[in-house]
């Protein structure tokens, strides 16, 4: 029961969930009568079954990577242990089972295997602003915020006046939150959640919201936090957030854990293993592929100058990304083009096939475009690609499908990329090597 | 041997040791557990401004505000003393029939609305439900209490007729608590099974008004209980609104207090709550999972 032993212990969690039940459907009439009487039975029986598990008699199914039909593990085996004042990240594609984990550590939901044991208080925050009510003033929605998370009444007293300048709402403190700007809504509930003082604070993807000055200020905030010593459980797809706030990270894969230790270690496996993404897609079958009446698309592939499909670049090389697609009617002007995102979502640029060959009416057929990003201009980081083919007089779209492939982006610290010496952060959505040129007149001093 | 182990225990047990360091233990459960009343102790400040807000919320942006409370349970009774009263002419034991009716009306108001509202506070609650953590219970209990303001406020309508048709205070007043309790222990004990229930079949939701509308016939409301026959009244006594309303009128209009149609009432109200904490404990861990 010491101070200076894990604060977290995490033992074989697992967590099941029940998916896809499926409507059946009947083509007669008949068949239909027939089901509508059925139905209060069967419907029984279906969400019954959501939280029935009678199919799996144990846990040793889940170890042996048992999936029935539509019972999916969130996790599986997941343990670990956290240390006191530790500030841990928790990495990971989507469906991971992120979120899961913070869900069953904050009790909000109970694992279907396995253990936790947390010693003190712990203070979730898998959303900003939990519990507003949009009819109360902004004091009000403080108080009940403060007390959803975790916080005595008199805490908030105490702490009050500080919040309410921390969120830099003071003018509208006594104005219903429903006339609030959204941007107001979510800092005065991340102000509410910054003056938390809990032993553990678990924190899901809540600093993807607000504007960059205000993420700063929490950064900063958060930043403090963890060096009072208070321990830190924090999910993001920002690699640079999780590198700079975390000491240490764990990466979940599937419902395991894939990789656990420092953060940038982890990180940096994470990002070259090609989980982050896929950099190729190809459509073998006709009816699923993306396309139009004239043309559909085949595959999409991000490749280096040999044409070797890599899931990520070093940021001096130049990336290629390609389109293959089938023009079913002749005489048409195509315009492949691409759209290039980043992972906070802003839009990087688009580029539109310019080569000159290709700028009249095409016959039908097959064919490839490259695009080549050249080296040293994308800044680090995962990128999204959408790829796109629009056809001119009459202007109609073939396919656009967003988030087709994705890369990373990877800087290095050999001293000849845009950072020079830095081995800081940078932000901005390129990172052009410029020219830099300096003049220099010797002084007195 | 883990699995069987965590089967049995607590879901969360929080010990706390003299360096007020506390442990809880997150695992499955599935079973049945008591109230944790330590716990609900640490979320009594959460629980008053659940309360709180229900009931600052409940009528805002309104021309009339509380005096719906008012508005609502006094054009029930109006309406009530016109179809049973002057056309239909039901038997009232001699009490002129808009006294009988505003004392029942009042209680039946109350608990209807509040245990319709106590069996939706999960479904409702949902979003709150899945994003943080804090004693399930206070879903169904919250409406049930915050619903206690209106009532407080129509009680002002019995006291005007009261005085209206003069009617004096009496020693029997001193039980009105006990019938308050009792009134408030229904919607309570209702709202824990059936939000339970709701949460996992919205049935619930479309068949609770239909429900409500049919149980004010099986209480002595419009009507008097002594029109029940004597053979069928402990099965009729069985439900705890007769006793509630048939203490309410004892009580404000000083008539004899029918123990008869009280003592049943009592039981089923604690079998219904208590069961209903019980139930709503075994059910707990699966809310989330199931919205």
């Amino acid at each position: 029961m010491n101070s200076d032993k894990n604060i977290i212990k995490v033992e074989g969690l697992h967590k099941r969930y029940r998916i896809g039940l499926k409507e059946e459907m009947h083509d007669s009439f008949l068949g239909a009568t027939l089901n509508f009487f059925k139905s209060p039975l069967n419907n029984y029986r279906k969400y019954r079954s959501l939280y029935k598990f009678d199919d799996i008699k144990s846990n040793q199914a889940a170890d042996k990577n048992h999936n029935s039909d539509n019972v999916i593990w969130a996790l599986r085996d997941v343990s670990f242990e956290v240390k006191k004042g530790e500030v841990l990240g928790i990495i990971g594609n989507n469906g991971a089972g992120k979120t899961t984990l913070l869900k069953i550590l904050s009790k909000i939901t109970t694992p279907s295997f396995g253990r936790a044991e947390i010693r003190g208080r712990i203070s979730s925050l898998l959303e900003v602003g939990t519990g507003f009510h949009p009819e109360l003033t902004g004091r009000e929605n403080i108080y009940l915020n403060g007390t959803i998370l975790g916080m005595r009444k008199t805490e908030i007293d105490r702490k009050f006046d500080e919040i309410v300048q921390f969120s830099g709402v003071e003018k509208f403190i006594d104005t219903p939150v429903k006339r609030y700007s959204v941007g107001m809504k979510i800092r005065l509930g991340f102000s509410v959640a910054a003056f938390l003082e809990p032993d553990i604070l678990v924190i899901d993807e809540v600093l993807a919201v607000g504007d960059s000055d205000f993420q700063k200020k929490c950064l900063n905030k958060m930043e403090t936090v963890g060096k009072h010593g208070r321990t830190v459980l924090f999910v993001s797809h920002n690699m640079q957030m999780i590198t700079r706030l975390c000491s240490r990270a764990i990466l979940l894969e599937k419902g395991q854990i894939k990789d656990d230790g420092p953060a940038d270690k982890v990180v940096a496996s994470y990002l070259t293993s090609g989980m982050a993404g896929f950099s190729e897609r190809t459509w073998k079958n006709k009816e699923e592929a993306p396309g139009g009446d004239v043309a559909r698309l085949l595959a999409v592939r991000v490749k280096d100058e040999k044409g070797k499909v890599h899931p990520s670049f070093d940021i001096r090389k130049p990336i290629g990304i390609e389109m293959e697609y089938e023009v079913f009617k002749s005489d048409y002007l195509l315009l492949p083009h691409y759209n290039i995102f980043n992972e906070e979502g802003g839009w990087v640029f688009t580029t539109i096939d310019t080569d000159p060959e290709w700028r009249g009416r095409r016959p039908a057929g097959k064919y490839k475009a490259t695009a080549w990003i050249p080296g040293n201009f994308l800044s680090e980081g995962i990128l999204f690609v959408q790829s796109s083919l629009f056809t001119l007089e009459p202007t109609t779209t073939q396919f656009e499908p967003r988030d087709v492939v994705s890369f990373q982006v990877v800087d290095s610290l050999d001293g000849d990329t845009a950072r020079g010496d830095w081995p800081g952060s940078m932000k901005g959505a390129v990172r052009p090597l410029l020219k830099w040129t300096n003049s220099f007149t010797k002084s007195k001093y | 041997m883990l699995n069987s182990i965590s089967r049995k225990l607590n879901v969360i047990k929080t010990i706390n040791n003299d360096k007020t360091e506390e442990i809880t233990v997150v695992e499955h459960r599935s079973g049945w557990q008591l109230i944790d009343f330590k716990e609900l102790r640490k979320y009594r400040d959460l629980f008053y401004f659940l309360v709180w807000r229900e009931i600052k919320v409940l009528y805002a942006q309104t021309i009339l505000g509380f005096s719906w409370a008012i508005l609502q349970p006094l054009v029930q009774i109006i309406i009530f003393t016109i179809v049973f009263g002057n056309v239909a002419k039901l038997s009232t034991d001699g009490i002129p029939y808009f006294l009988f009716s505003s004392v029942a009306i009042i209680p039946w108001t109350y608990m209807s609305q509040a245990m319709t509202q106590s069996s939706q506070s999960l479904v409702q609650g949902q979003h709150l439900l899945d994003k943080v953590y804090f004693p399930r219970l206070l879903f169904p209990l919250t409406p049930v209490l915050a619903r206690l303001v209106d009532f407080g406020i129509s009680i002002s309508i019995i006291i005007i007729v009261a005085l209206y048709y003069r009617v004096m205070p009496t020693w029997n007043l001193l039980y009105l608590p006990l019938f308050i309790v009792l009134m408030v222990s229904i919607p309570a004990g209702i709202g824990l099974w059936l939000s339970a229930l709701a949460i996992r079949f919205r049935d619930v939701k479309h068949g609770m008004p239909f429900v409500v509308r049919m149980l004010i016939y099986t209480a002595p409301i419009v009507y008097s209980a002594s029109s029940i026959p004597e053979t069928y009244r402990f099965i009729y006594s069985l439900n705890p609104i007769v006793g509630v309303i048939e203490g309410f009128r004892s009580c404000l209009l000083g008539t004899s207090m029918p123990w008869p149609f009280i003592w049943p009432g009592i039981l089923t109200s604690f079998f219904l709550l208590f069961g209903g904490a019980l139930y709503f404990k075994k059910m707990e861990w699966l809310f989330v999972d199931v919205i």
